[in-house]
């Protein structure tokens, strides 16, 4: 992964920069706990999301085998979809009110982990209906990586959202 | 206090606050446990309140959850603990500090006080409606330990001077 925060055009301090000179970020700058508890918004519903992605891949991963599969799944991916609304949400509050935390490629790469999660997510109950049928079967090769890539990627960018580090790390 | 600044002074808080990532790295490791931490305590809390999971049984959660909620509040709690070396005097005299101290200590009574009394008599509700004061220690729990995430995150605003 390329350090520079620009990728395919998308030059990152500049539209950092092009955000901060919003009103709404200006105004939003002015209200002081508005950051704050957004980020902590953010955080217990990526909390939420973590959990259940862990959930599920317990089942997945045959530690838990009290429900079949594809019911295990859905029980805990409401709780996702409804966790990804609020994170959405707050994050993009938090991108209004705190500009300065998209100068850098973390960002982007948080961004990215995210989409290929959110797209492995959607995929997940169709895999395991497809790959292992319902009642109590384990689940099959190709199910199992989706669950388990989609919480390493959720994992990834819960690091990447904190990670600016990375930036300097790479020297941009 | 003089021994908070004693501690500010060891190898190991140097090395966190001088080092030009060693705050970051921890930062981000401490983060992404703490989601953790909540997001599996709170699929327990909410199924001893009874608002969710219900088909499971509680101790089935109880194994598959606490695993990951000890590895990750270990992971929290290194991470934390060598965050607060780097400056620990104005973390002691950090209010936000102390009160995500105070609800963390909280939080681990109501949770001793639920596992060694109420859990005790787990057989006979393990599938159903959690008694009283299984209910009461999940709602406090993730009180808890939401306001523990609150003040976490405002503890960087209230580092004075």
């Amino acid at each position: 992964m390329r350090g520079r925060a620009e990728q395919r055009g998308i030059d990152m301090p500049q539209f950092a920069q092009w955000v901060a000179s919003l009103p709404i970020s200006l105004w939003a700058r002015q209200i002081t706990w508005l950051v704050p508890m957004m980020q902590t918004l953010h955080i217990l519903s990526i909390g939420a999301i973590l959990s259940a992605v862990v959930m599920i891949d317990l089942r997945i991963w045959g530690v838990s085998r009290s429900l079949g599969l594809a019911e295990r799944a859905n029980r805990f991916l409401p709780w996702i979809w409804v966790a990804l609304i609020v994170s959405t949400l707050t994050g993009i509050a938090l991108m209004v009110g705190s500009p300065r935390s998209m100068r850098d490629a973390a960002f982007l790469a948080k961004v990215y982990m995210m989409a290929a999660a959110t797209v492995l997510t959607i995929m997940l109950p169709f895999m395991l209906r497809w790959n292992s049928g319902y009642g109590q079967k384990d689940a099959g090769a190709l199910a199992n990586f989706v669950g388990t890539a989609a919480f390493l990627l959720w994992l990834g960018a819960t690091f990447a959202g904190r990670g600016r580090w990375i930036a300097g790390l790479f020297g941009v | 206090m003089a021994f908070m600044g004693w501690v500010e002074k060891s190898w190991v808080a140097i090395l966190v606050s001088q080092s030009t990532y060693g705050f970051s790295a921890l930062d981000m490791f401490h983060v992404a446990a703490i989601s953790v931490v909540f997001g599996m305590i709170a699929v327990l809390d909410l199924r001893l309140i009874g608002v969710a999971f219900k088909d499971d049984a509680v101790t089935d959660l109880s194994r598959q959850v606490l695993p990951w909620t000890w590895v990750a509040f270990a992971v929290a709690a290194v991470t934390g603990a060598l965050m607060f070396t780097g400056q620990a005097v104005k973390y002691s005299g950090n209010f936000a500090f102390l009160t995500k101290l105070a609800l963390m200590a909280l939080a681990g009574a109501n949770m001793l006080l639920f596992h060694f009394v109420t859990y005790r008599s787990v057989a006979k509700w393990d599938r159903g409606r959690a008694p009283l004061a299984g209910r009461i220690a999940g709602a406090i729990s993730l009180l808890c330990w939401i306001a523990v995430v609150v003040y976490g995150r405002f503890t960087a605003y209230y580092m004075f001077p």
